[in-house]
Formats: C-alpha cells, structure tokens, sequence
C-alpha cells in the first residue's frame, strides 16, 4: 500500500467536466470537446495507475473522513483498475459516439445529457477505486442518481415511468445495500475491502445470510439479476449511447462490481463457500442466465432484446464469483471487459441503425445489413464472439468459467453456460440472417463516421481481447491478479 | 462579551423582537433588515459558542450573579452549542428568504419579524436554559408567538393556529407538572442540582410519574406519532414565511428539551423510556412517512415527512448509544436544513403559481434554481449521499445495529424508501412541464439566495459530517452515555 494521489486525481477530469459543461451551454462544440477531453484525461490517469496496480503496489487516496475512522479512500488495486480502464476507455468512445448520435438526432437538452454523463463516470471511477463499503456506498448512489436524468431524457410520459421505475429499484436496493453496510460494521468492526474477506468467520450463520441476503438485494438491483431486474428492460427508453455505456458498461457492471467485491474482498470465497452462500448465489446466477437468454428470445424491439442478453451475461460475472475458485473468478472478472467491449458494440450498433434507417425492430432489419455493411458487420462480429465462439473476448472468459465450474463440479453452472451459449445463437442469428437477406423498403446509407469508427472500434477490440488478452490493457493480468488475491489472501 | 456567550443568543433575538416592534410605526420599512441582523448576531454568538466549548469545555452560567440552585443557570456546553447554532443560523436564512412576507402582510410585516423574533429567542432559550422550570417558560414564550403565527395569515390559518394553541398548552401542561412531581420530589428545579439528587430517589412512584409527564409533554411538542395532530394543519395553513421557519426550528428547540432532560438530567434506567421512545420514533417514521404519500398538498405532504423525520430524532434519543446520539443531533441540523429549503421552495413556488397543491406546482424548467435546490434537499431527505442526510441516517443504523435492534434497522431503511415515495412525488410535481407557456414570475432574489445557501450547507455538512460528529456530537453525547 503507498499513499499517492493519482486515484483521486482520477475523479477530477470528470468532476471539472461536470463544472464545465453547464457553462459552455452556448457553446457546443467547446462543450462536447470538453467531455472529449475529460475523457481523454481520465483514460490517462487509470492508465497510469495500471503499471502500480500490475506491480501489486495498490495507490491509495484518502481525503475527509467520512465517519470515525472511516475515511473516503480510494484504492487502485487489480479489480478496480479493470473496471476503471473499461470504463473510462469506453467512455472516450461513447463520447464520440453520443457527439455523432446526438446531433443527428437533433435531441434537446444536450447540456444536460453530456452533464450527466460526465457525472456518472465520475462515479464509476469512484466506485472503481473505492478503498471500503462507505466511500463504495457514497458512489453507488451518486451514480444512481446521476443516471437518472439521462433515462428521462426526453421527457415524455413513457421515460418518466421508467425512470420512476428505475429510481424505485436503485434506490430501495441501495437502502438494503445501507443496512448491509451498517451490519457489517457491526461483526467485523471496519469495512475497508480486503482480499479474502473481512467478516469473522465465528460469526453466526443467521446472521450471515441475513447479511448476504441484503448485499444480493443492494447490488443486485444494478446487476439485473432475477427478479430483480425489471428496471433494465424498461429503462432502454433512454437514448442508446446511454443504453451502451450506461446499461451495458458502468450502471450494471457497478452492480456485478459490487457483488464481486462482497463476495471476494466482504465475505470472502472460503467463508461463503462454508455458509452455503456460494451455492446459493451461483444458483441465482444460473436462474438469470437462462432465465435472461429465453426472455430475450421472444423480444421483437431490439434494445430490449439486447437488455435481457445484458441480464444474462451479467450472472456469468455473478456465477464465477460464487464459485470462487481461481479459473472461475479470473473468468467472471474477465467477462467484465468482454462483455463490455461486445455489448457496447451491440448498442452502438442498433443506435446506428436508429439514426440511419429508424429502425427499431428486428422484424423492421430485412436488408439492413446490405445498405449498412460495416455495422451489420460489425454487429455479427460483436453477437457471434458474444456468445461465446473463439477466437472472442467473450470465449476467453467463459473458456475460465466453464474449466472452473467443471473443476469444482458445479454441473449445473456448465449446462448453464452450454445453454446459454446457444441460446444466444438462437437470438442472435436470426437477426444477422434476416438483415442481409431480402431488399430494405428504402434507400439508406451508414452512419455518420463519428457514430460508426468507435462501433468498428470497440468490435475489433473485442476480438482483440479474445486473441491476445493480456495485451489489451492487460486485461487478463489484472483477473488473475484480482482472483489470485482473492482465493488465496 | 466571551464570559456570556451562553446567553447571548437568547437574548441578541429578544433584544431584536424589541427593536422590531419599536418600528412600526415605520410601516414595515427597515423590519426584515433589523430581524435578519439581530437574528444573524445570535447565529455569530451561538457560533462563537462552540469555538469556546471546543477551547475551553462546558460552562456554567449564573444570570445576574444568583449562584445556582437559587439562581436561573444557563449552560454552555458541546450539545448546546451545536443547537443554539443550529436554531439561529437557520432561522436567520429562513427569516431572509421566507417568501411572500409582503404579500401576505403588507405594511405590517413588522408584526411578523417581532413575533418570528420572539419564537426564535424562545427556541434559543430552551436550549440555552440549565433550569427545568425556565425551559417551561421559553416552551411558552415560543409558543405563544408561533400560535400568533400560524393565525397570522388569517382564514383556515386561524383554526390551526387555535388547534396548534390547544394542543400546544396540553403538551406544556403536561411538562410542567411533571417538572412540579420532580420539584415535589427533590426539592430543586435546576438540572445539574437535580441530576445529582435523583440518582437516590428513583424508586420513586413520583420519579416514574414525573418521568412520563415531562416525555409524554415533550413528545407533543415534537410533533410525534401520535401526538402530532397539531402538525399538519398548522404547517398547511401558515403562511409561507412562517412555515419555513416554524417547521425547520420549533421542533428541534422540543427534541433538544427531550433530550437534555431525559438523557441528562432525568436519566430514568429503571424505566423502559429509551425502548418506548425508540419504538414511537418507528411509528412515527412509519406513520408519517405512510401518510406523507398519501397527500395531494405540498405542504402537508411535508407536515407528514416532519412527523416521519422527527421519529428518527426520537429513535435515535431512545437508543441512547453514541452512535445513535450522534446521529440523531445531526439529523437535528440536516432536517432543519432540509425542510427549511422544501418549505422555502413549495411557498415561493405557491405564491407564484396556483397554490400548493401537488398538482399545481408544475413550473418545469422554470422552476430552475428552486427545483434543483429542492432535489438537493430531497436527496438528503432519502439519504442519498453526499447529502448531509445519508450521514445522520448512517449514525443512526449504526446505532440500531449496536443495539441489536433488527426491527429498528428494518425501520429506519423502509422510512428511506417511504422519503424516496414522497419526495420523489413532490420533485416530479416540480419538475413536470406546467400546461401553459404563460411565464411566471421571477423567484425573488433573497428566496434563491436562501435556497442555494440550504442546498450548499445540505452538501458541506455532509461532507464534513466525520469532523462534525467526532469533534463535537461524540462529545456532546458522551455525558448522556451510561
């Protein structure tokens, strides 16, 4: 541990931008540069953390104290700096993205959006980095908060109900996630993460479930597990580059962040495993991942298709957590990235087609992909790794889920994830199918090049990710590393 | 001026009340000037109070020389301090921005700021007074002038104001003879004299009965469940200025009586106070939170969340532990805060749109600086960090926790999620684009002012909550620790 002030100076691109924004409400194209930058700047600071967090040093950050003894630290281990690369380089990209998707759209309000925006990744990085349960709670919040404008963006009746809908799930998670977090203090008497756990293991079993019940509730609302994750499906009324970075990379991801952490640095895998814990959550998981890959089988709308595929790739994440042995975890943290970098392309994808061609369903894509070449292209490139075939990025991760899951027996969890992956074929192929076969009704062109490089983007970095995993940002170092401290501390 | 900082806040606002009053003749003119400084003068002296406590510790103070227990004492210590400044510095922003003053009283206003003036001395008074009998007496000063308030508006405000009056003398009533059994008991009225006599008399019949009246007449005032029927209507039907101030400070100067008597003075461990206190603080964030929802007026709706919020002061008063303390002398300041920007916020809105009723206060982007200020006060209001309120809750669940109190941990976070109900409903109301394009007038200045210094102090006391609670609430609580 080395005290060093760059995690917290990893929140100030996005907090000035936050500042900024609203005052160069007249000035868009300053403005959108700013968000460009902040981004820019905030992928440097995690970048340069990366070689530290590599080295095992962990910087760490403290400022006030939150309560006695409780301080807000930040605290660039393994775990966290693979979310905060994942998130930030992504942002740089949805950025682009949102400038392109935005003004096509000519949506209003674009002050508030990029605000906002800028806002939730502020929090993100800070939930990344958050050294103990409080500073993880204080920023699990502000980025429930921060998302919600962004959800009732444009206002009508329809987004507000969705928003209405999505505060009452986040927000009665975080209550749950508070007592959680108040308990804890209570048995363990200190909160900050620690590899392998912190709660005692003498503690009462009843008193332990009691508390994994409450963390499963506080961050599962996030990571969309069954029954929990009504809220996503209906919060895709948002614009997409939100339902790309937003619903697919930081809302969610803190959710199955925050689960990993209980699980890996709250309890710890041999004291869940001993409460029976583990077994439960991986059951929750399989129940979501089959449960998420059927519902989206019967979608027609396709951000809700790709929200319910968001559901059940979520639990791979949730699965390999509750497993607990070192393949399992360095897949679940793994599929972190992966699925991020394929689901963005997805969602990049159907924003595209939006713009492009208004559409919105996928019985409405006959043709599509002959006049949108690069995006369909890009699509089926993203939907095939994304179930899981090699070489992809989705296929590195599952290959460790589904070897971790065999290791320790978990017969169920490898159907599962079997399954799984041809469920997603079956959703998956009759889209590509149908949008390059037959003749679209009018005539349409790509995207705008600000929408369509960081789609091409982030799809070849998927397969990147698949090929060589560890030198993409060292990503696959960093799962090994996060799971190596956590199963053997 | 040091040597009598335990007084001085007290007396800087009735001095003011007087100067006030001498100026009407001037027909309102310089009224809400004189009010804001005098009151802002007790804010400084209440200030410079707690730098001294932290300096020098607790002091005793003899009014004009009388030594105690003959003499009236009051007492400058950690948990006074931090009240007297909280009743003064919010007082002073709500009296400076409280909207439609001259509206409502035209060339009278100085009927107002002398009446708010006297219930601010009388607030100041309760927390100042180191004398059970003097807290009566500053409970009445208080409360005669919010009665008057509450009535001045006229038309429903008028039976509030009587309801508010009859209830109110019962509450009082109540504390009184309880102070009259202890007196029978003990021979002695002032708190320190008391505190130290009562530890050999507890077993008394007249000790357990003297407890019970002094809590039941305390619980009145506070507003809790349920005993608040007073609340609702006189928060509904007093004008908007006077809401503002008597929501944010009227029930704190009670909760801060309640608890300097039972936890210091009375400290009645062979009585189930702390558990009964604790479980009406539930009921009431149950119940107030429940009917909070339920209401279609802006105002009422918040006369509800004050029932649901003062339960947690309650909860955390009968937990009794430091972290329980500690979190509810914070709520006292960030619900004072809070609920003085909403009611700041539904009046201005009120007063320039159709009326309170959730409905009508649709302004939508209009709404502007006052919808913003009043989501901050929402978020705190559901506890959402870094809002000052998520700290207070955070105390107080830790003291629930420590005490192994399932029930009240449960409590505590379903209140959240009732706030989030209710607040959610009054911010959507807000911000819902309004039916016409006609626009409205411009938010006075000093009501932005106001807001916008609330929602900042939301945020900063939130922020700085950890030095707060450790420097000068820990303290404040440690006495009361058994």
């Amino acid at each position: 541990v080395t005290p060093s002030v760059l995690p917290g100076l990893a929140l100030l691109p996005a907090g000035l931008a936050v500042g900024l924004i609203p005052l160069l409400r007249a000035r868009p194209v300053l403005r959108d540069a700013v968000s460009v930058v902040a981004a820019l700047g905030q992928t440097t600071i995690v970048l340069l953390l990366l070689p530290q967090a590599l080295a095992g040093a962990a910087p760490v950050w403290q400022w006030l104290p939150l309560a006695p003894a409780v301080p807000l630290e930040l605290r660039a281990d393994p775990f966290g700096t693979l979310f905060a690369l994942v998130a930030s380089t992504l942002w740089v990209l949805t950025t682009i993205y949102s400038i392109g998707y935005m003004r096509a759209q000519q949506e209003r309000h674009q002050t508030r959006y990029f605000a906002c925006f800028a806002l939730c990744l502020f929090a993100t990085v800070g939930i990344a980095f958050a050294g103990n349960l409080l500073t993880f709670f204080v920023f699990f919040e502000l980025l429930t908060v921060a998302a919600y404008p962004l959800v009732i963006h444009s206002g009508t009746a329809e987004a507000r109900a969705a928003g209405r809908m999505y505060l009452a799930y986040t927000l009665t998670g975080g209550a749950a996630l508070l007592g959680a977090v108040a308990w804890t203090q209570a048995l363990a008497g200190r909160l900050d993460f620690a590899p392998g756990g912190i709660l005692p293991a003498a503690a009462a079993p009843a008193a332990l479930w009691g508390l994994l019940a409450l963390f499963v509730v506080g961050c599962g609302v996030k990571a969309a597990l069954v029954p929990l994750h009504a809220w996503l499906p209906v919060a895709m009324i948002a614009p997409t580059p939100v339902s790309a970075l937003l619903h697919a990379v930081a809302v969610v991801k803190a959710g199955v962040f925050g689960l990993v952490r209980v699980t890996g640095f709250v309890f710890g895998p041999e004291l869940l495993t001993d409460l029976g814990g583990a077994g439960a959550l991986a059951a929750l998981a399989v129940v979501t991942i089959v449960g998420g890959s059927l519902a989206a089988l019967a979608q027609d709308n396709l951000k809700r298709l790709l929200a319910f595929s968001t559901v059940s790739q979520l639990s791979y994440i949730v699965l390999g957590a509750a497993l607990g042995t070192p393949e399992a975890v360095t897949g679940g943290v793994l599929h972190i990235a992966a699925h991020a970098v394929l689901k963005i392309t997805l969602f990049f994808c159907a924003g595209s087609l939006y713009v492009a061609a208004h559409v919105e369903r996928v019985s409405d894509m006959r043709g599509v992909g002959r006049r949108m070449p690069l995006t369909m292209g890009a699509f089926t490139v993203a939907a095939v790794l994304l179930a899981g075939l090699p070489p992809g990025a989705a296929f590195a991760s599952k290959w460790r889920l589904l070897s971790g899951a065999a290791d320790s027996e978990a017969w169920v969890a490898v159907a599962a994830l079997l399954a799984s992956t041809l469920l997603n074929l079956a959703y998956f192929m009759p889209i590509v199918v149908r949008a390059f076969t037959g003749e679209p009704a009018t005539a349409i062109v790509e995207a705008p090049a600000t929408m369509l490089v960081p789609l091409l983007v982030t799809a070849a970095a998927g397969l990147a990710l698949g090929l060589a995993p560890d030198h993409v940002l060292s990503i696959l170092s960093l799962a090994g590393r996060t799971a190596a401290s956590v199963t053997s501390p | 001026m040091r040597a009598h900082l335990a007084v001085l806040p007290p007396l800087l606002a009735l001095a003011g009340a007087l100067l006030v009053a001498l100026s009407t003749p001037l027909r309102g003119r310089g009224a809400r000037p004189l009010a804001v400084g005098t009151a802002a003068a007790a804010a400084v002296a209440a200030l410079a109070g707690i730098a001294d406590v932290l300096a020098r510790g607790p002091q005793r103070y003899a009014l004009g020389g009388w030594p105690p227990p003959w003499g009236i004492e009051a007492v400058l210590d950690p948990l006074s301090a931090f009240t007297m400044t909280v009743v003064a510095v919010v007082a002073t922003v709500a009296l400076a921005a409280g909207p439609g003053v001259a509206t409502v009283y035209g060339r009278s206003s100085s009927t107002f700021y002398a009446l708010a003036l006297v219930a601010v001395a009388g607030f100041l008074g309760i927390v100042a007074s180191g004398d059970l009998f003097n807290v009566f007496v500053f409970l009445e000063i208080a409360a005669i002038a919010s009665y008057a308030l509450v009535a001045s508006g006229g038309g429903p405000g008028l039976l509030a104001g009587f309801r508010y009056l009859v209830l109110g003398t019962v509450g009082a009533s109540f504390y009184l003879l309880g102070v009259g059994l202890l007196y029978v008991l003990t021979g002695s009225l002032n708190m320190a004299d008391l505190a130290a006599r009562l530890p050999a008399l507890s077993d008394s019949p007249l000790f357990a009965a003297g407890v019970a009246f002094v809590v039941v007449g305390l619980a009145i005032k506070m507003g809790l469940f349920p005993l608040h029927g007073w609340l609702p209507d006189a928060y509904t039907h007093a004008p908007p200025p006077v809401a503002s101030l008597l929501a944010a400070v009227a029930t704190k100067a009670a909760a801060y009586a309640l608890a300097r008597t039972v936890l210091y003075v009375l400290r009645p461990d062979e009585l189930p106070v702390g558990t009964v206190l604790a479980w009406v603080g539930a009921a009431s964030i149950l119940a107030g939170g429940v009917l909070a929802v339920r209401q279609t007026d802006a105002r009422r709706l918040l006369a509800y969340s004050s029932v649901s919020q003062m339960g947690y002061i309650a909860l955390g008063l009968g937990l009794a532990n430091a972290p329980a303390l500690a979190g509810a002398y914070l709520h006292v300041l960030n619900h004072a805060m809070m609920k003085a920007a909403l009611f700041l916020g539904v009046g201005a809105l009120a007063m320039q749109g159709r009326g309170p009723a959730l409905s009508a206060l649709r302004f939508g982007r209009r709404a502007s600086v006052v919808g913003i200020t009043m989501v901050v006060a929402a978020l705190s209001m559901v506890g959402v960090p870094p809002a000052g309120g998520f700290f207070s809750k955070w105390y107080l669940l830790q003291g629930a926790v420590d005490a192994t109190q399932p029930g009240l941990v449960a409590v505590i976070l379903i209140g959240s999620v009732l706030a989030l109900a209710y607040c959610y409903r009054l911010t959507e109301a807000v911000w819902f684009p309004p039916a016409d394009e006609a626009p409205a007038p411009q938010t006075p200045r000093a009501v932005r002012l106001g807001l916008v210094t609330l929602a900042a102090g939301i945020v900063l006391v939130g922020l700085v909550s950890g030095v707060l609670v450790e420097r000068l609430l820990l303290p404040a609580a440690a006495p009361a620790l058994r």
